[in-house]
């Protein structure tokens, strides 16, 4: 047990996004702005798993803080679904955001968003990938134990999605069914 | 009940840890339910357990129990309106939620707060600190049957509770933060109030380090329980106090100052061994850090008494009741902030150093009045994450200080 006072070094955002642009050379990478000041990138979803790789081994940001996605609800056939990635580097002590717009827009079958899956960078995406997965459809190619983490199993829809009200749908067999069953007139007929 | 033939997964058991090969259940698989209500799971979390004997073949967290759907909730309710069930986050310390969401608000509107609110804000969310840290000692120790440690805690606890009673008026779910400042000015009688409180409260901490800390028992439970390494403990995404206790010292407090915390004097603690044991131990000594940092804000508040605790800002922050009685264009501002509060369009991340780790709100605004996304970083769901890491292979019992050690909250975990 040792008391550590020194925080870790804070770069100023060009220090990051000179590693940034020096980390990430030869992808496809874009830098946005963001409101909040973080160093912003924006990429296609099909270059999502070199550029996390690169993230993490070359520019050193060791934790993935948080993996999100977001519905904008545009008329078809625009994109509609934004996928978020947030790390952390301890040693340089500076963030990054990446975003990534997904084609597919989850209104059919072979329309589902796809991205490829972090986890064998940090297994500690895990959760929020299916977390994603439950709440809006996306799809990550490579998790290998994609499943609903917050709502049953067995639900159909995915609440955050802009289309879903916000009153909630009780899926039919979970709730409504046993509902009928209990109004149904008793002991007539038979 | 689920019986198998017991196949070993390699790599997922360590042989040394297996318990002896006499125990008459070893060698079938037994399925069974580790909560979803049980004292042990703090909350209704559900372990999902394939039991070999005594040792833990498959571990799995089962979780959503809780769903509310506080994203959702969000985007319907409005930016103001949604202040109330942020304290349904993380319900052993409201006050922290309120101003991890308020300043993730406030970096979009980019509001300024004045510095008496942002010392209030200190004041509340070290106390928060200390009412969290207070459930995850004396749970975790009652969990491995130090009763007593339970109701010690509970004690002071209550006393924090008697102060947020008396300054918000409620003794849980306060909301007393708002965008640009908090609600309400602490009084001066207040201030002495806590000033006492804190002024006892390193001795009671003395004491339970000598019930706990020198206590055989309580070290052979936990030491070398739950290990990760610092490589570990990052990849696994975890913060606050279990990456702490791995070595890593990571404090948002210090990396990523807010609320003038710069300006304080405190020392962030880590651990060695990255065990059950250290991570106790990194909460006890931030308990004493708290105290540390919660009595400079109090001397603070001495200096700037009488000073604005809210911002001025008729976009976000509501006029006072007085002048809406008697003021046309403040009740006209009321209506507007009440009816129809709109952020700037854009996103803005904030993380706050919470008890448990990292509380994150992200929140993207397209302009309008309701919130185009609200993400919630919660740091429990982290925690709950390795549960399965650090379990599978190991003892039942181990399991229970394993939960005990990581500390979350289900509130937080299923929003």
């Amino acid at each position: 047990m040792t008391a550590e006072v020194t925080p870790e070094t804070t770069e100023p955002a060009n220090a990051t996004l000179e590693r940034l642009r020096a980390g990430l050379e030869g992808l496809a990478v874009r830098e946005v702005e963001a409101r909040d000041g973080m160093p912003t990138l924006a990429i296609e979803p099909a270059d999502a798993l070199p550029v996390m790789t690169a993230l993490r081994n070359a520019c050193g940001f060791e934790i993935l803080t948080l993996v999100t996605a977001l519905d904008h609800d545009p008329d078809p056939p625009a994109p509609r679904f934004e996928m978020t990635w947030q790390l952390q580097s301890v040693q340089h002590g500076d963030r990054v955001r990446v975003h990534a717009t997904l084609a597919g827009r989850g209104e059919g079958a072979d329309d589902a968003p796809r991205v490829a899956s972090v986890v064998s960078l940090w297994p500690g995406a895990a959760y929020g990938e299916r977390e994603c997965f439950d709440m809006f459809g996306v799809l990550f190619e490579g998790h290998e134990n994609l499943k609903r983490i917050l709502m049953p199993e067995a639900y159909d829809h995915h609440p955050l999605r802009k289309d879903f009200p916000h009153a909630g749908i009780e899926p039919d067999r979970l709730y409504k069914a046993w509902d009928r069953e209990r109004r149904a007139p008793q002991g007539d007929g038979a | 009940m689920d019986e198998r033939t017991i196949e070993w997964r390699p790599g997922v058991i360590d042989p040394s840890a297996v318990a002896d090969h006499d125990d008459p259940l070893h060698g079938s698989l037994v399925e069974m339910n580790v909560g979803p209500s049980h004292p042990a799971t703090h909350g209704v979390l559900r372990l999902r357990v394939l039991a070999d004997g005594e040792v833990m073949h498959t571990v799995e967290p089962v979780i959503g129990y809780l769903h509310r759907g506080k994203e959702k909730t969000c985007e319907s309710l409005g930016w103001r309106k949604f202040f109330v069930h942020t304290d349904r986050l993380d319900y052993l310390q409201p006050l922290m939620n309120n101003c991890g969401y308020a300043m993730a608000l406030e970096k979009l509107a980019q509001l300024e707060v004045p510095e008496r609110g942002q010392v209030i804000r200190v004041l509340l969310m070290e106390t928060s600190r200390v009412m969290s840290h207070l459930i995850a000692i004396g749970v975790s120790a009652m969990d491995l049957g130090a009763v007593s440690m339970f109701f010690f805690t509970f004690n002071q606890r209550e006393k924090i509770y008697d102060l947020l009673d008396a300054y918000t008026g409620h003794r849980m779910n306060n909301t007393y933060v708002r965008m640009g400042g908090v609600y309400a000015d602490l009084e001066e009688e207040l201030e002495a109030r806590f000033e006492d409180f804190y002024d006892n409260f390193l001795a009671e901490v003395d004491q339970w380090e000598e019930l706990l800390t020198g206590n055989r028992i309580w070290y052979e439970r936990n030491r070398g329980i739950g290990v990760l390494s610092r490589e570990e403990a990052l990849a696994w995404c975890l913060s606050g106090p279990n990456l702490r206790g791995s070595g890593v010292a990571l404090d948002l407090r210090k990396d990523e100052p807010y609320c003038g915390y710069e300006d304080y004097d405190f020392e962030v603690p880590i651990g060695e061994k990255g065990d059950a044991f250290d991570r106790y131990l990194v909460r006890i000594e931030e308990l004493r850090q708290s105290a540390r940092i919660a009595k400079q804000a109090l001397a603070r508040l001495r200096q700037t008494r009488g000073g604005e605790f809210l911002a001025e800002d008729r976009h976000y922050v509501l006029p006072r009741q007085s002048d809406v009685h008697s003021s046309m264009e403040e009740l006209i501002h009321q209506f507007k902030i009440v009816t129809d509060m709109r952020l700037p369009e854009g996103e803005a991340y904030m993380g706050v150093e919470s008890s448990k780790g990292e509380l994150g709100f992200y929140v993207a605004s397209d302009g309008s009045a309701h919130p185009l996304r609200c993400h919630i970083r919660a740091p429990s769901l982290m925690n709950i994450q390795v549960i399965p890491f650090l379990g599978e292979g190991k003892l039942l019992s181990d399991v229970v200080a394993v939960l005990g050690s990581l500390d979350f909250v289900m509130g937080e975990v299923d929003r």
